[in-house]
């Protein structure tokens, strides 16, 4: 009889201890998390300058990179972005940005898949990772 | 009764903040090499101190006008040194200038003037259409161009280091100063603008300045 409550309290207690886990990394499994994580060093140094710490960019020159609608909606065009530039305008939260974005070359595969992984789970509102993979086969059909 | 004594410590600590605090005579340092120079009036004679500070100069502007050090007289400026499509510290230098900018707009008091070291790129209209960009509409904010000569040259006298380097991304290196200029032109603080930190005493900075001036 006395362990009923008790039983219900470590239910309640565990309970809540998800939800705290769960309000730090929504939806986010470990490796994604770790894919960020990685990705913010590389994002700092090839593209915090120019779209800020926040992906909120810099006025009309550089776009911010929460959009998630164009997020989705590029998806396989992003790895090609991210490795070659952007030499066309580009319509982002609906406003045009014109300036051309200056491609990082020299990033793996698996560096890109890091920065698109932070990028997209953490300015924009996707959970997936985005996988080596998938970073390999968008390379492929770059225009 | 033991309690009492404990009163009047927070009383104490309050008192000495309040004493720093009220302090207005905190002045900026006059930075760079100066020399004295001996005059005799009225029979006596008197030494002069002469700072080192910005000489006379004319640069084409946004909007294809000449401006000169006149523009700035009893003003205090911030001047940086950047070129347009400068993809390494140049972006985070101008989003730290911009917040002071914004802050600061409007007040004849305080104008900004960012140089281009792209002398062969960065014409007049690419520096006014980069302006509108960045959200600068005003002329407080001038983005100004001129030769190689007169740009690196003047870079010198505002101690930021610039040179064109074809080995670095973008084809120029310099320092992301921010340099804080007062009234005589003197240099009275110059703030890396990529770090949060050095941009934060800035903003305190050109406050002491202001209330010097």
């Amino acid at each position: 009889m006395a362990q009923g409550p008790r039983l219900i309290a470590s239910a309640s207690m565990a309970l809540l201890f998800g939800v705290f886990i769960k309000g730090c990394q929504p939806n986010v499994s470990i490796q994604t998390a770790q894919y960020a994580v990685n990705g913010q060093k590389l994002y700092v140094t090839h593209c915090q300058s120019c779209h800020g710490a926040k992906g909120e960019g810099l006025g009309k020159l550089y776009p911010p990179l929460t959009d998630t609608a164009y997020l989705r909606k590029n998806r396989d065009q992003l790895a090609c972005i991210v490795k070659n530039g952007l030499h066309e305008p580009v319509k982002v939260h609906g406003q045009l940005y014109e300036e051309q974005m200056p491609g990082v070359p020299q990033l793996s595969d698996v560096e890109i898949a890091y920065i698109l992984t932070y990028v997209t789970t953490r300015f924009g509102k996707d959970t997936d990772q985005y996988t080596q993979q998938e970073v390999r086969s968008s390379l492929v059909n770059c225009q | 009764m033991k309690c009492s004594h404990y009163l009047y410590v927070p009383l104490l600590i309050g008192g000495a903040l309040f004493s720093c605090t009220s302090k207005t005579d905190r002045k900026l340092p006059i930075i760079g090499e100066r020399e004295t120079k001996q005059r005799v009036v009225d029979g006596e004679t008197v030494i002069d101190t002469l700072y080192h500070h910005i000489p006379a100069f004319a640069f084409l502007n946004q909007d294809s006008t000449m401006i000169s050090e006149k523009n700035f007289e009893h003003q205090i400026y911030v001047a940086n040194f950047f070129f347009t499509h400068c993809p390494s510290i140049c972006p985070t230098m101008q989003r730290n200038l911009l917040k002071v900018y914004q802050k600061y707009k409007g007040d004849e008091r305080i104008s900004f003037l960012s140089h281009s070291i792209d002398f062969k790129y960065d014409s007049p209209s690419v520096l006014k259409s980069y302006a509108t960009k960045l959200g600068v509409d005003s002329e407080q904010w001038q983005f100004v161009t001129g030769t190689k000569k007169d740009i690196y040259g003047i870079a010198e006298k505002y101690l930021v280091y610039t040179k064109e380097d074809a080995s670095v991304p973008g084809g120029y290196d310099h320092q992301g100063y921010l340099v804080l200029l007062d009234q005589q032109r003197r240099i009275r603080g110059a703030y890396d603008g990529t770090n949060d930190e050095q941009v934060a005493q800035l903003f305190i900075d050109l406050e002491i300045l202001l209330n010097e001036s």
